[in-house]
């Protein structure tokens, strides 16, 4: 029996216009979508397309105009849905005034880890994303790549089932990449459910077991990656571009 | 109560790696210090004065602290975006409400204790004597008025956008209150008609401020407060307070965040 983890069950998000006669923007129209336990599910589409707003369901940031969305079969808008869960935004920023420690120790007192355990967690944490020595410096003085780490840490810190990551990789070097993306390789070993967004490609066809295309608010196309690529007869870029009705320039 | 109090910790933890505290409390010292220094007329009643001055120094870091604290919270948390991976973990809105206004009062109450240990010792300097009672008292209910501050300006926070302006609106309501608020219902009697039945709605619904305030209890040695108006004193706040955080909750509840 295939356990679902992430169900979407028919979600419409709208959101009002800022102006007075302004038409609503429509962001998300009728998505259906499962995540499955301990798969890698690549939530893809171009800027705009809705991806983040649907995390922004999940995560309980954005209520549905309509439809359902739960985690673990829990409802998104109630909070303990988010107990296991781990959540990596786009862009990472901390508490200015913490270092990372305290930083993970907070959140490890929010996930109600005990006392003599969050310490053995933030170690191990803190030695995965390689952060072990800088571990007493204030955040602020970290640099960007450094900071992308520490979100990752913090979104491991409860040991979640479930990863939600959105762009984890966007902005950082090429180590930088290598080692997110090796972490998210390791956390799909330990059977590990994933579901990220990114436009990194190359990246979603190596990481990926699954992948979802959204475009102007709708899926247009979910599947396998293998699946898919012999479908198309072409890789996942070009796959993409032509969902998205791609036109080269002539 | 776990997220409650972690939230509350952080808040701690911001207010005293900040400057701002201890720049009132020097400045609040050395103000002090320069008054008492100077000898009018070799006037021995020049004690009154200077607790006087000490305290209305006091008065008003508190409430600067109490203010500006409070107003950037949740605008920080949001413009800094750290209130998505917050609300990514288990902790609810009201939590999250909550645990700003645990930790913005608690802060103002170390705060306060630091002032009013302060202004002891500069009385006691000039009077040889500590009454404590009074001083008890006088804190606690400065305590409590911050308290509804506090949850005023949490409220503002969600309502208003930009936190200086949430400040200064805040700011006028609570020295208007202060200043005004004990006398709208004479106020009222002489104005009689449908404005007077205004005024006295406004008088009824208004946090009244005005009655924590009891410095002269503290300048003039009048005494203890009566143990029983204290505790009536200290329900409504608490009660005033819950009342705001409630209502802050309502409207934060529902609001889109956006990353």
């Amino acid at each position: 029996m295939v356990n679902t983890v992430v169900e979407i069950n028919d979600l419409r998000v709208e959101f009002p216009g800022r102006e007075l006669r302004e038409r609503p923007r429509l962001a998300v129209d009728g998505l259906n979508l499962q995540v499955r336990a301990g798969e890698v599910l690549g939530f893809l589409g171009p800027n705009g397309a809705g991806k983040t707003t649907t995390m922004n369901v999940l995560l309980g940031f954005v209520n549905a105009t309509s439809g359902s969305a739960s985690i673990f079969g829990v409802d998104v808008r109630q909070p303990i849905a988010r107990q296991r869960i781990g959540y990596l935004p786009e862009l990472t920023y901390y508490y200015k005034f913490l270092n990372t420690e305290e930083l993970l120790r907070f959140y490890a007192r929010i996930f109600r880890i005990p006392r003599g355990e969050r310490e053995k967690r933030i170690a191990a944490v803190l030695k995965l994303v390689d952060l072990e020595a800088a571990r007493k410096r204030l955040i602020k003085t970290y640099s960007k790549g450094m900071q992308q780490r520490v979100g990752l840490a913090q979104a491991l810190i409860n040991d979640p089932d479930l990863l939600i990551l959105d762009e984890p990789t966007s902005g950082l070097d090429p180590l930088g990449r290598m080692k997110v993306r090796e972490i998210i390789q390791r956390l799909k070993e330990q059977g590990k459910t994933v579901f990220f967004s990114s436009h990194e490609l190359g990246e979603v066809e190596t990481v990926c077991d699954r992948v979802a295309i959204l475009h102007e608010g709708r899926l247009r196309v979910e599947g396998r990656v293998d699946d898919l690529i012999k479908q198309y007869q072409c890789n996942l870029e070009h796959i993409f571009l032509k969902i998205i009705g791609y036109q080269p320039l002539s | 109560m776990n997220n409650v109090f972690a939230l509350a910790g952080v808040v701690i933890k911001e207010l005293y790696r900040r400057k701002d505290f201890y720049v009132l409390f020097i400045m609040t010292a050395l103000i002090t210090m320069v008054l008492g220094s100077v000898k009018f007329f070799n006037d021995d009643r020049i004690v009154r004065y200077l607790k006087d001055a000490c305290l209305l120094l006091i008065w008003i870091s508190s409430l600067v602290i109490a203010v500006t604290t409070t107003a950037r919270q949740l605008p920080a948390e949001r413009e800094s975006r750290t209130i998505f991976p917050l609300l990514a973990k288990p902790v609810s809105r009201a939590q999250l409400i909550a645990g700003k206004f645990l930790g913005c009062w608690l802060a103002c109450g170390l705060a306060l204790v630091v002032f009013y240990f302060f202004f002891g010792a500069i009385t006691a300097s000039r009077e040889h004597a500590w009454p404590l009672g009074i001083y008890f008292q006088a804190l606690w209910l400065h305590w409590i008025c911050l308290g509804i501050v506090v949850a005023l300006v949490l409220l503002g926070s969600v309502v208003f956008t930009a936190p200086s302006s949430n400040a200064t609106i805040c700011f006028i309501i609570v020295i208007g209150i202060m200043f005004c608020g004990g006398h709208l219902n004479g106020v009222a009697v002489h104005m009689g008609g449908s404005s007077g039945t205004i005024l006295y709605a406004i008088y009824y619904s208004i946090p009244h401020l005005e009655w924590y305030d009891v410095r002269d209890f503290v300048i003039h040695d009048w005494g203890l407060i009566s143990w029983a108006a204290w505790a009536g004193a200290t329900l409504y706040g608490l009660l005033y307070s819950a009342f705001l955080l409630g209502a802050a909750w309502l409207v934060f509840r529902r609001k889109t965040l956006t990353v």
